[in-house]
C-alpha cells in the first residue's frame, strides 16, 4: 500500500487550498488514485495562515486528517513555526526562500526555492504562486504527472489564463528537478 | 478518464444525489456549513428546467418546499444548527400533513451559534424530538461522498414511499472534505416517484384514507381532485377534526407507518464485523476514524470491526442488539455527549458492556482519542 | 352566484362567530372568483393560523392550512413551483403582520404573482383578544389591561414601502367595492395586498364598546372614505378606501425566472 500524506500551508489568499485541490482532484481523476482533501476552516476569506492535508494512495483513505506529513509547504514564517514540528521524521519540507527562513533542527530534508522572486521574475503575477509550488512539488517528487495537473488547470481557469499557469507551473518544475528527491 | 468520475466536496456528492433521484425544487438560506449545496443547487435546478429559489429566512425555506411538493415536486432544502432549529416547526407540520420532502443538516458545533466552522454530530437527537408532539421521522447518514451520493437518493426515496420529510444528517468534515465521487449510470440505482392516485375527476379522492398497504396515494394541486391539507389533527379529507377517534387513528397511522417498517428502512455497513469481539459503533465523519482503526487492527489479527449506521431514526434496536450479541464490549464512536451511545445502551443485552468515545471540541475525533479509549476497555491500561 | 358550487358543505356550519365579518369576506371573494370565472382547480388558497385562516378550508379549492404567520411562505413554493396557478392567501393581522411580517414585505420586495388578503380585525380573535400590529395606542385588549401603548403598522403604507405592485384597502361594510377590489387584486399580475377592515364584535368589538356587529358595520362606513374623495380631503383623520398602488413597471418573479432558465440552458449548449 502507496501512502502519501501531505500539508499545504501559508497565508490566505496564496492559494494553497486551490493547490491541494489541483493536486488531489489531478491524482483522482487523471492517475486513477485515491485522495482525500480537507481544510480548516476560519471566518475570514483572506489572511491568516491557512492549511490544507491532503492524502493520496492506492485504497481507501478513512481518517481524512493528516497528523503527521510526509511532504509538508510553508510559504509563510508563521506557518512554517506552527506546522514545521509535525512533520514525519525524514520527511520532506518545501519552503519558499523569500517568506521563511529555516531551522536547523528539524529532522526532515528541507528545501528551500525561491518559488516566489522566480515567478514574479518570469511571470510578473503572484496568482501563480501556488501553481509554481505545485511545479517544484512534482518536479522535487515525481508525485504526479504535469498533465495530470494541466488537465485539472483546463477545467477550472479560463483559456486565456492556462499559458500563464502552464508557465508558472514549467517553472516550477525546473526549480524542484534540480533537488529531485526519491521517497 | 472516466467521466462519471468526479472529485468533490461532501456537499456536493448530495447535490448529484439529489439530482439523480430527480430533485426539481429547492429553497434554502444561507449558512455554513451547508451553504455549498444551496451555491450548487442555484446553477444545476435551472439547467435542468428546475427551480431555486433563496428565501428570506430558514423559516420561508422550508415552508416553500412543502408548498412545491404539493404541486408534485421532488424537494430539498439544506441548513446547519441554527437554521435547523428555525425549521422545526414546519417540519412537524410535514408530518402532520404527510408532506414528502428531504432537509439536509450539515451539523456544526452547537448549541446555539456553536462552532459554524467545525465538525460537530450534536443534531442526533434534535433530529428525532426537535419538533413537538408525538410523530416519527427518518433520519439518515453517511461518512464518505459516495455515501452521501446514495443516501441522498435514498433520502428523497423514502420521503415518497412512506410520505414523511426524511433528515439527512451529514457533518461539516463529510460537507466540507473532497473526494472521489462515482456517479453512476441513470437506472443503475432505483429511484422512487411519487404515487399518485389513479381516481379519476368526480369521484370522491380520500387524501388521508390509507390504503390496505398503508400507503397514500397523492393528487397534486392543480389537478382535479381538491382537498384540504392542514397541520390540525384531520380526517381522511384533510378536514380539521377533534373527534377522540380520529384523533387516535391518525397519531397511530403517523407512527405506525414508520416503525412498522423499520427493517425497511434500516441502513447500515459492516467493517471486519464477523467474529469481532469488540465493535466500534459509529456514523458519519467519525465512522472513518473508527474504521481507520479497525482496518490497522485486523492486519495485526485483532477481533475488531465497525457497524457503521446509516439510518439513525427510526433507531434500528434489532439490528444492533443482533450484531452486538457476542461482543465483549462495545464502543460507540461519535462527536457529541453521548446521543448514539443512550440509544445503543438502551437497545443491547448487556448496557454496561457499552462505552463512548467522544471528541467536542470541534476537532475531528483521531484514531488516537478512540485508541486511548479502547485500552482501558480491553485492560491494557492508559 | 350559485355560492355552493365554491363551498365545501360537508364542513358546514362554519366555526366563526355570529357577527364576525370573515364570513362576508368569504361571501365577497366567492363572488370575485365567479365572476372571473377561474376554474376551481387553478386556484389554490393558502392560509395560516388564526379565526381568518380557516376560510381556506370551507372553500372547494385545492387548500393549504398551514402553520402561524407561513401562508405567504408556503405559497411562494406553491406559486413557483406551478406559476399557473392562481394563489389566494388570505391571513389575519397578527398572522400577516406580526409574526408573518417577515415574510409579507418580502413577499411585497419579491413580486411573485400571489394575492395577499389582510382580514384585519384588530386583534388575536381566536386566542381571546390579544392586541395584534393593528390594535392602535389606547385600545383595550386581554394583554393591554391598561390600555395599549403598541404603535401601529399602516398596512397599506407597508405593503406599498415593501414594492407590492397592488395595494388596496375596503371594509366589510362595502361589499360590492370589495368584490370589485378583489377582482382587480386577483386579476392583477405581481403581489397585490388588499386590506380588509372586519369586525370582531366577541373579542375587539366587546373590549372596545364598539357595539353589536351592525353597529361595528357601521363604524366602518362613517370612519372611512373613497380615497381622494371630496369627504377624506375635509376630513383627513378619515381612513381612505380604494386602490393605492397598480403598477406593472415591476416583472413577476416566477416571469423572470423563465428567463434564468434559459439562460442557464443556454450556458450549457454553449458548454457542450
Amino acid at each position: 500500500m502507496k501512502r502519501t500524506r501531505l500539508v499545504f500551508s501559508g497565508s490566505g489568499g496564496q492559494g494553497v487550498i486551490t493547490a491541494a485541490i489541483i493536486l488531489a482532484e489531478a491524482a483522482v481523476i487523471y492517475e486513477n488514485m485515491n485522495a482525500v482533501q480537507s481544510q480548516s476552516y476560519g471566518a475570514a476569506a483572506r489572511g491568516g495562515s491557512t492549511r490544507s492535508d491532503i492524502i493520496l494512495s492506492d485504497s481507501n483513505i478513512y481518517f481524512p486528517e493528516v497528523t503527521s506529513p510526509n511532504i509538508l509547504v510553508c510559504l509563510t514564517q508563521e506557518a512554517y513555526a506552527k506546522f514545521s514540528p509535525i512533520i514525519r521524521p525524514g520527511g520532506l519540507l518545501i519552503t519558499d526562500s523569500k517568506f521563511v527562513q529555516t531551522f536547523k533542527k528539524i529532522d526532515a530534508k528541507q528545501i528551500e526555492l525561491p518559488m516566489y522572486e522566480t515567478v514574479m521574475g518570469k511571470i510578473g503575477k503572484p496568482i501563480v504562486f501556488n501553481i509554481c509550488m505545485l511545479g517544484a512539488l512534482i518536479g522535487i517528487t515525481d508525485l504526479l504527472q504535469f498533465d495530470s495537473i494541466m488537465q485539472v488547470l483546463k477545467t477550472k481557469i479560463p483559456s486565456y489564463f492556462i499559458k500563464m499557469n502552464e508557465k508558472a507551473l514549467k517553472t516550477g518544475i525546473d526549480l524542484g528537478s534540480q533537488q529531485r528527491q526519491s521517497l | 478518464m472516466n467521466k462519471n468520475i468526479k472529485f468533490v466536496q461532501g456537499n456536493e456528492a448530495c447535490v448529484e444525489g439529489a439530482i439523480y433521484a430527480g430533485i426539481d425544487f429547492f429553497a434554502g438560506y444561507p449558512i455554513t456549513p451547508s451553504t455549498e449545496i444551496a451555491e450548487l443547487l442555484s446553477r444545476r435546478l435551472p439547467q435542468k428546467g428546475g427551480k431555486f429559489v433563496q428565501m428570506e429566512d430558514e423559516i420561508a425555506s422550508v415552508c416553500a418546499i412543502l408548498g412545491a411538493s404539493l404541486t408534485g415536486h421532488k424537494v430539498m432544502t439544506a441548513t446547519s444548527g441554527p437554521g435547523f432549529s428555525l425549521k422545526q416547526e414546519a417540519i412537524g407540520y410535514a408530518c402532520m400533513a404527510e408532506i414528502p420532502c428531504v432537509i439536509v443538516n450539515v451539523q456544526r458545533g452547537g448549541p446555539s451559534t456553536g462552532n459554524p466552522t467545525h465538525v460537530g454530530q450534536g443534531d442526533i437527537n434534535q433530529a428525532r424530538w426537535g419538533t413537538h408532539g408525538d410523530h416519527s421521522i427518518i433520519a439518515l447518514t453517511a461518512s464518505n461522498h459516495q455515501d452521501v451520493f446514495e443516501m441522498t437518493i435514498e433520502a428523497f426515496n423514502l420521503a415518497e414511499t412512506y410520505r414523511t420529510p426524511v433528515i439527512l444528517l451529514f457533518d461539516e468534515a463529510v460537507g466540507h472534505m473532497r473526494e472521489k465521487l462515482v456517479i453512476p449510470e441513470k437506472n443503475e440505482i432505483p429511484i422512487v416517484n411519487r404515487l399518485r392516485t389513479a381516481l379519476k375527476k368526480g369521484v370522491d379522492y380520500h387524501p388521508y384514507l390509507p390504503r390496505e398497504d398503508g400507503r397514500l396515494p397523492m393528487s397534486d394541486f392543480g389537478g382535479d381532485h381538491r382537498y384540504n391539507v392542514t397541520g390540525l389533527l384531520h380526517d381522511m379529507w384533510g378536514f380539521p377534526s377533534n373527534d377522540p377517534k380520529v384523533v387516535k387513528g391518525l397519531l397511530h397511522h403517523l407512527n405506525d407507518k414508520i416503525s412498522n417498517n423499520i427493517h425497511r428502512i434500516t441502513r447500515y455497513k459492516e467493517h471486519y464485523l464477523e467474529d469481532a469481539e469488540y465493535i466500534l459503533i459509529s456514523y458519519g465523519s467519525s465512522a472513518r476514524t473508527a474504521i481507520h482503526i479497525a482496518k490497522n487492527r485486523r492486519a495485526r489479527n485483532e477481533k475488531l470491526g465497525v457497524l457503521e449506521l446509516q439510518s439513525l431514526w427510526p433507531f434500528p434496536k434489532e439490528m444492533v442488539r443482533e450484531k452486538c450479541r457476542n461482543a465483549k464490549a462495545v464502543l460507540v464512536v461519535e462527536m457529541n455527549m453521548g446521543q448514539v451511545l443512550a440509544q445503543v445502551k438502551a437497545c443491547i443485552d448487556r448496557p454496561e458492556t457499552v462505552f463512548l468515545a467522544n471528541r467536542i471540541d470541534g476537532e475531528l475525533i483521531t484514531p488516537s482519542d478512540v485508541k486511548s479509549i479502547l485500552r482501558v476497555i480491553q485492560g491494557r491500561g492508559v | 352566484m350559485q355560492a355552493k358550487q365554491y363551498i365545501r358543505e360537508r364542513f358546514f356550519p362554519h366555526m366563526w362567530c355570529a357577527g364576525c365579518g370573515h364570513g362576508i369576506v368569504l361571501n365577497s371573494l366567492l363572488r370575485a372568483v365567479d365572476q372571473l370565472g377561474l376554474d376551481k382547480n387553478n386556484v389554490v388558497m393558502v392560509s395560516g393560523i388564526g379565526c381568518s385562516a380557516r376560510i381556506s378550508g370551507y372553500v372547494d379549492f385545492h387548500s393549504l392550512h398551514t402553520i402561524h404567520g407561513r401562508a405567504l411562505a408556503f405559497a411562494a413554493g406553491v406559486k413557483f413551483s406551478k406559476p399557473e396557478l392562481k394563489l389566494i392567501v388570505p391571513m389575519g393581522d397578527g398572522d400577516a403582520l406580526a409574526i408573518g411580517g417577515n415574510h409579507f414585505i418580502h413577499a411585497a420586495r419579491r413580486n411573485m404573482d400571489i394575492t395577499a388578503i389582510v382580514m384585519n380585525n384588530r386583534i388575536y380573535g381566536m386566542t381571546g383578544g390579544q392586541f395584534s400590529p393593528l390594535t392602535g395606542v389606547d385600545k383595550n385588549t386581554s394583554t393591554t389591561p391598561f390600555s395599549n401603548i403598541d404603535n401601529s403598522f399602516d398596512t397599506v403604507e407597508l405593503a406599498t414601502a415593501a414594492g407590492a405592485t397592488f395595494v388596496a384597502r375596503t371594509t366589510t361594510y362595502h361589499v360590492l367595492e370589495m368584490t370589485a377590489l378583489l377582482k382587480k387584486a386577483i386579476e392583477h399580475k405581481g403581489f397585490s395586498v388588499i386590506e380588509i377592515l372586519s369586525q370582531c364584535p366577541t373579542q375587539y368589538g366587546r373590549k372596545n364598546k364598539e357595539g353589536d356587529a351592525p353597529a361595528m358595520l357601521d363604524h366602518f362606513r362613517e370612519m372611512t372614505a373613497k380615497a381622494d374623495s371630496e369627504k377624506i380631503k375635509k376630513n383627513p383623520g378619515l381612513i381612505s378606501r380604494g386602490i393605492f398602488v397598480d403598477r406593472s413597471d415591476k416583472p413577476e418573479y416566477c416571469e423572470q425566472y423563465e428567463k434564468i432558465i434559459q439562460k442557464a440552458q443556454k450556458a450549457i449548449k454553449g458548454k457542450q
